[in-house]
């Protein structure tokens, strides 16, 4: 499915440019793009050598056992195929704090974290485990408490009441991060038998 | 609110501090152990580089070139069939435009805010669905390109699905609390 979407955004992005007769444009965006690439990459390398690193140091300190240990018991139920002492249980839920506290740039180190300790559990390498997609979903529904870049939009621009989105904004992102459990739930219990 | 502007930024000196103070106590060599983790960043770093740039040719490529306007306005139909005010149709390209690009969707919907005012419809609309919903297709490319896989099975079905879910509850929740 990503290979579909990657070529067709590629193409009918190219189609566009042409017959809009602007297909310099496509020259330009590429190798933008590609250098805008480099730059999020290697922007990434301090903040995740930071984490990274602070990472380690909680684990040897034990804190993300007991993280895991602490929140085991719910979060468990989310990741059955998981072993009980997992240590991909602790980063998932660091990466998961982060994102709730709107911690952009230290989810991201801890996400990939959780990412590689869930990939040593796997049987086959090359395929998405039931407990990464879970991860994901999670991840990428889950609510962070305050969006503090769009209300800073909101004041720059004036409005009278920045932070009046805050209640509608977890409102809408709890009930997708729920629809994205059951339906996660369903598929994998369906796929297990 | 305040509470919970306070914690988040409160929250990195904390974790700064008592991390290594913790593992100082239970005997960890605390600096060595820093550096043997922060190693790690840079090969991770390294690692998602080639999904980065890969995704991101073609998403820019997509954007610039019109195609995403396009669509926008092919979905407008689609807004129409489900009995939504026609004023809302400015709302498609940034939620066209949110699992893509993170930093796409923030220009969309900081154009939409300024040119429609941040407490109009649109301007809720926009803050809202920026919020509520993540850079999906993103994310998972670049996590999923972390660790090497290639198959992803249903993973981008049921982000993009939280994310439809997202934007329909957001329309929902801005006209019951404001209107």
């Amino acid at each position: 499915m990503v290979n579909a979407i990657w070529l067709i955004m590629l193409v009918i992005g190219i189609v566009v440019a042409a017959v809009n007769g602007r297909i310099e444009v496509v020259t330009e965006s590429a190798m933008k793009a590609a250098e805008l690439g480099v730059e999020t990459a290697f922007g990434l390398i301090g903040v995740m050598s930071l984490w990274l690193g602070l990472m380690r140091l909680a684990e040897e300190a034990g804190f993300v056992r007991a993280l895991a240990r602490l929140f085991g018991p719910v979060i468990r139920r989310l990741f059955p195929t998981l072993k009980e002492d997992s240590p991909a249980l602790g980063a998932i839920i660091l990466n998961l704090s982060a994102n709730v506290l709107g911690l952009g740039n230290a989810a991201t180190p801890f996400g990939l974290k959780a990412m590689q300790e869930l990939q040593k559990e796997n049987p086959h390498p090359d395929t998405a485990t039931q407990a990464m997609i879970t991860f994901l979903a999670l991840n990428t529904s889950c609510l962070t408490l305050v969006p503090a870049t769009i209300i800073a939009v909101r004041v720059k621009a004036q409005s009278l009441n920045p932070t009046e989105i805050i209640g509608p904004t977890i409102f809408a992102t709890g009930c997708a991060m729920t629809m994205a459990i059951i339906v996660d739930y369903f598929i994998r219990r369906r796929s297990k038998t | 609110m305040s509470v919970i502007g306070e914690i988040s930024r409160w929250a990195i000196p904390f974790l700064l501090l008592i991390i290594p103070l913790a593992a100082f106590w239970r005997k960890v060599p605390v600096y060595e152990s820093f550096v043997t983790g922060a190693e790690e960043g840079f090969k991770t770093a390294i690692r998602i580089l080639p999904y980065l740039i890969g995704m991101l040719v073609s998403i820019r490529i997509f954007v610039d070139s019109g195609a995403l306007e396009l669509l926008a306005r092919l979905l407008e139909p689609v807004f129409a069939f489900f009995g939504l005010d026609k004023e809302l149709t400015a709302i498609i390209p940034l939620a066209v435009m949110r699992p893509l690009s993170g930093s796409g969707a923030l220009g969309i919907a900081t154009q939409l805010i300024d040119q429609y005012g941040p407490d109009s419809l649109i301007g809720r609309l926009a803050s809202t669905l920026q919020g509520s919903t993540d850079t999906t297709f993103f994310v998972l490319t670049v996590y999923f390109g972390a660790v090497g896989i290639k198959k992803y099975r249903y993973a981008l079905k049921l982000g993009l699905m939280a994310d439809l879910i997202g934007l329909v509850m957001s329309i929902w929740i801005v006209h019951k609390v404001f209107y």
